[in-house]
């Protein structure tokens, strides 16, 4: 890791793996979570300057905080929440409300051409209707700059179905703070988000077959967590 | 502050006491002040009835709980947008705190803040920020701090938690 990343995350290491699950307790209750491929994710940035920054989880000022003081652009997009807009629902067969992909797509992820250097994903195709899944990591593709990295995590089987949509803060060289979520419906009710698929190592590859390379990382907790190169 | 009394000054033979630099001052009588009606006259007040469209600009403290389309300046002053309001249009003022929706950009000479309430959709230009917990926001960020460019050193600003203002690296402060 350069000495620059070093130094960044210097004041923010507390020192030793906390251990603990990374199941959150409660709503709000943050829990901390290590992660190796963060880390090798920072480090492949290394001490690169302006870099830009996309961040496609729930806002985190304290991520805004510390690219920005880095130097770094940063563009913060909560696609998830924008995905439960009521806007993008249209009523279809039998009255079942559907999500207007397109209309979704043209509203949302608009760069302007714009390319980023570097995507934070976190969780959120687990989390994301299906319809979305593939649009959106298409879409990421085309504002990514070649050899630009994007992090993503996913669920395994065993976090079971109540593991909650989570806000990521980044707190350390390879250590992130997990703050469960409600969201908001169509129908103005807060609720947590349940997990709506469980990927495994081919569905992974397929959804970025697009892109130049995978890499995956064991983690102790429930958790997969890829590094994906544009 | 406190003037040498000189010698050719001092009264002779006579028991003196210190004087004050300064002749006392009976204090005059204050009276209450409607402090409604003194906020009225530091900030202006647009209420959520209201419907604006075109350029909005002023010279003094705005907040606005309505509606607004077009622009909105405000260069020297502070700008809150009320938890009714609805902006659908491009913001420059000194500070600028939002409570509702602000769909355009905005520019903080000083400072941003999006409090809980908050949902915008546009980019940010300022030199500091303070998003909250809960707060929506769609955009980009270019933070820049007097028109320099702050590259980092050896410190950096404190990890905050949510809902904290953040400054320049050396300012980062808790609430």
């Amino acid at each position: 890791m350069g000495s620059v990343t070093q130094s960044l995350f210097k004041f923010f290491h507390r020192g030793g793996s906390s251990g603990k699950e990374s199941q959150p307790r409660e709503l709000g209750i943050r829990s901390r979570r290590h992660s190796t491929a963060f880390k090798e994710f920072m480090r492949a940035l290394g001490s690169k300057e302006e870099l830009s920054f996309l961040d496609l989880g729930a806002t985190s000022a304290t991520n805004i905080s510390l690219l920005t003081e880095r130097g770094h652009r940063m563009r913060t997009e909560d696609l998830l929440g924008s995905s439960f807009d009521p806007e993008f629902y249209v009523a279809g067969e039998g009255g079942v409300k559907t999500l207007d992909v397109d209309r979704f797509l043209k509203e949302n992820l608009q760069f302007h051409g714009q390319q980023f250097d570097a995507v934070f994903f976190w969780d959120i195709a687990d989390y994301l209707p299906e319809p979305l899944v593939k649009p959106v990591i298409e879409k990421i593709f085309t504002s990514m700059v070649p050899g630009g990295m994007l992090l993503a995590f996913f669920h395994t089987k065993d976090a079971g179905p109540d593991a909650p949509y989570s806000r990521y803060h980044i707190v350390g060289d390879d250590a992130l703070d997990l703050q469960p979520l409600m969201v908001k419906n169509g129908s103005g009710n807060a609720s947590l988000v349940k997990l709506q698929r469980v990927f495994n190592n081919r569905h992974i590859e397929n959804l970025f077959h697009d892109y130049a390379s995978l890499k995956f990382f064991l983690a102790r907790d429930n958790m997969r967590e890829v590094l994906v190169v544009r | 502050m406190w003037k040498p009394v000189k010698k050719e000054d001092e009264p002779q033979g006579t028991a003196t006491s210190p004087t004050p630099a300064h002749p006392v001052v009976p204090p005059k009588e204050v009276r209450p002040v409607d402090a409604k009606q003194e906020n009225r006259s530091e900030v202006a007040h647009i209420g959520k009835a209201v419907l604006i469209k075109g350029e909005l600009s002023g010279s003094e403290d705005l907040y606005l709980d309505g509606e607004v389309e077009g622009t909105i300046e405000l260069d020297h002053n502070c700008l809150t947008v009320g938890p009714n309001a609805r902006i659908r249009a491009h913001v420059h003022a000194r500070e600028v705190v939002i409570h509702g929706k602000v769909d355009g950009n905005i520019q903080g000479t000083d400072r941003v803040e999006l409090r809980r309430t908050a949902v915008l959709v546009g980019d940010i230009f300022t030199q500091r920020i303070s998003i909250e917990d809960g707060a929506y926001f769609k955009g980009a960020i270019d933070i820049k701090r007097d028109g320099k460019e702050q590259k980092s050193g050896s410190s950096y600003a404190a990890a905050v938690p949510s809902g904290v203002g953040i400054g320049a690296p050396a300012l980062a402060e808790k609430k």
